[in-house]
């Protein structure tokens, strides 16, 4: 099984929409690693770079509600997997983007706002999460110590990600 | 038990339920085009499973960037030309007969009423116009559809909205749809169909069904949903005429897909459009629409018309009502792409193409390039576009561009004056 975690990125809004996350102008790339480099590269957050070492080095994103609206691009999920994010946790997901992450066998993770507010206010700490996949838990760590939380995926999301994704469990079982 | 139109269609369509609130549905209708497909086709060739459900369920069309711009784009439409060949798929539309995904597969009788549709695309939530279940997905559901036939989706649960009233003069299914979002916000219908009842959904035209339905995904739906009655008949029957004894017979079968009295809503709303203004949004989020009046006098760089939302010819009628003997403000330029062939070839027919170069409109063929930003109209940094798409994102169009959403008769008089205006100022005498 993947390991699930890594340093925070934290993107303090709502509504962080696909072309945000990889704009529509590489969707002609035909392959997932050219879009590497293009990472949120049009994120509307104040004070956000995409050049930032805390964008390079980050395993897991913590955000906000409605993560991941508009376009249906796999891309999205792609353009995180390539940088080594398998993990999103917000306090809600657009569908389509909720699914293309379980359907390529990563994690979105929805926790309660009150959760995802202390956590936040763990941003300036050089927080990092690790998710303990088979007891549907995450431990977020900080130099000050480490609290743990439970969440909730749904038994189909959980064996999408067991099965590597969504090409693999239908090809087995249809 | 009462049910809602999108559960019958889960409980005719149901393959498995792999687990309790996830249902695996037989899909009737993929949909593809350029931009998500062909790397699906290539990752199922990697995997030495280069074959497909059944060719005659899969819908091709090159659309985004079409005639290609570059190499990239033109590569991304050789795999889906040569894999289209390769697989024996028969509706596969290249230029010279392509539209835009979501106005050409209607208008080709792709889309019945009781249908599941999926394509990777977000807007395939438009045919549920005719009563169907369709889907925006991603790459890997596409390429599940592709090679196996089916989708997996959780339960829909689903929010009925009542549309009564006078449509005021001025006011189209866009301002309407507009004003929807607005009270929904962009995440109200996550996880849900969004139904369209009310006189003003009977007496629209399937033009018209389509541009509300389109919207759905901008308040997060899964599906917009219009009941399939006579209408849709009329619009299908050349598709369906062997299929029925009459059109009584048609619209008499469609009615059993129709969400029952008593079926479980989670959330009613109704709207009043009486008096209702035009509708233009404001920021970069899809629910910040506003009256017409707040928004009057706004600069604006571009104007343009076209899109799933509004490409299609009565879209163009409307804009051409007002545009008529009209020119347009030096001070910016006009941009309309036809939706589709037929759409093209129709308003050239009906003196509608001549209006908008009369008018000092350049008309471009059937693609939607510049409504995400890729090609025929990207803006530049600091500009603003006027225009009848769905999208406001920032930078949407271009990066550092700013969009504001608008019916065709907003756009029109827009282009005429230069800067947002209110069509009820204007006179459509001058119009056929
Ligand atoms: S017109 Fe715009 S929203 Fe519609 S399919 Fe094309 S790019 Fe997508």
């Amino acid at each position: 099984m993947k390991k699930f975690g890594g340093k925070v990125l934290f993107l303090d809004r709502s509504d962080i929409n696909t072309d945000e996350i990889i704009p529509a102008r590489y969707l002609t790339e035909i392959s997932k690693e050219a879009l590497k480099p293009h990472m949120l590269e049009d994120l509307n957050l104040e004070g956000f770079s995409p050049m930032d070492a805390s964008v390079r080095d980050a395993g897991v994103i913590v955000t906000r509600a409605n993560f991941g609206c508009g376009s249906s691009r796999e891309h999205a999920p792609w353009v995180f997997e390539v940088n080594n994010i398998n993990v999103v946790i917000a306090v809600s997901f657009a569908r389509i983007f909720r699914q293309n992450m379980f359907n390529c066998g990563m994690l979105a993770i929805e926790l309660p706002e009150k959760t995802i507010d202390s956590l936040f206010a763990l941003s300036d700490r050089g927080a990092e999460i690790i998710v303990d996949f088979n007891n549907d838990k995450l431990t977020v760590m900080t130099g000050k110590g480490r609290e743990t939380f439970e969440y909730h995926i749904s038994g189909f999301d959980k064996a999408l990600v067991e099965a590597g994704g969504w090409v693999e469990f239908a090809d087995a079982r249809y | 038990m009462a049910l809602t139109l999108a559960q019958k269609i889960f409980q005719s369509h149901l393959r498995d339920e792999p687990f309790p609130g996830t249902k695996v549905l037989d899909i009737d209708v993929v949909m593809c085009h350029e931009i998500t497909t062909p790397i699906a086709i290539n990752d199922l060739v990697a995997r030495g499973k280069d074959r497909v459900f059944d060719p005659e369920k899969i819908k091709v069309v090159i659309d985004h960037v079409t005639p290609a711009k570059d190499t990239k784009t033109a590569q991304q439409g050789k795999i889906l030309r040569d894999w289209a060949k390769r697989q024996n798929i028969r509706d596969f539309f290249d230029i010279g007969r392509n539209g835009v995904c979501h106005a050409l597969f209607p208008e080709q009788g792709f889309i019945r009423p009781g249908f599941t549709v999926i394509m990777g695309d977000s807007h395939t939530c438009t045919h549920g116009a005719f009563g169907a279940f369709a889907a925006g997905v991603g790459t890997t559901d596409l390429e599940v559809g592709i090679l196996k036939g089916v989708c997996a989706f959780r339960e829909p649960r689903t929010i009925r909205i009542n549309i009564s009233g006078k449509v005021p003069e001025g006011v189209y299914a866009k301002d309407i749809i507009l004003r929807v979002i607005k009270k929904l916000t962009v995440k109200g219908a996550t996880d849900c169909v969004i139904e369209f009842h009310g006189d003003v959904v009977k007496g629209m035209s399937m033009e018209g069904r389509m541009t509300l339905c389109n919207m759905a995904i901008e308040a997060g739906g899964t599906s917009g949903i219009c009941m399939p009655d006579e209408v849709t008949a009329d619009y299908l029957w050349p598709f369906i005429s062997a299929d029925y004894k009459n059109k009584m017979a048609a619209i008499e079968d469609f009615r059993k897909w129709w969400s029952d009295k008593g079926c479980e809503y989670i959330k009613i709303i109704d709207i009043d459009v009486t008096g209702m203004e035009p509708q233009v949004t404001s920021g970069f989020k899809p629910d910040e629409a506003r009256n017409v009046s707040e928004m009057e006098g706004t600069p604006v760089d571009q104007i343009y018309i076209g899109s799933c939302t509004n490409g299609r010819i009565e879209d163009l009628r409307v804009a051409a009502g007002y545009l008529k003997g009209r020119k347009i403000s030096p001070a910016v330029r006009g941009i309309v792409s036809p939706a589709t062939t037929k759409v093209f070839r129709e308003a050239d027919e009906e003196g509608i193409i001549k209006i908008f170069m009369d008018a000092g409109f350049c008309v471009t063929n059937p693609t939607c390039g510049a409504c995400l930003g890729m090609s025929n109209g990207v803006l530049a940094p600091g500009e603003v576009c006027a225009s009848t798409t769905n999208r406001n994102f920032s930078g949407r169009m271009g990066r550092g561009g700013m969009v504001h959403l608008m019916s065709p008769a907003v756009a029109a008089v827009t282009a005429i004056e230069g800067k947002i205006a209110d069509p009820r100022k204007f006179s459509k005498e001058a119009a056929q």
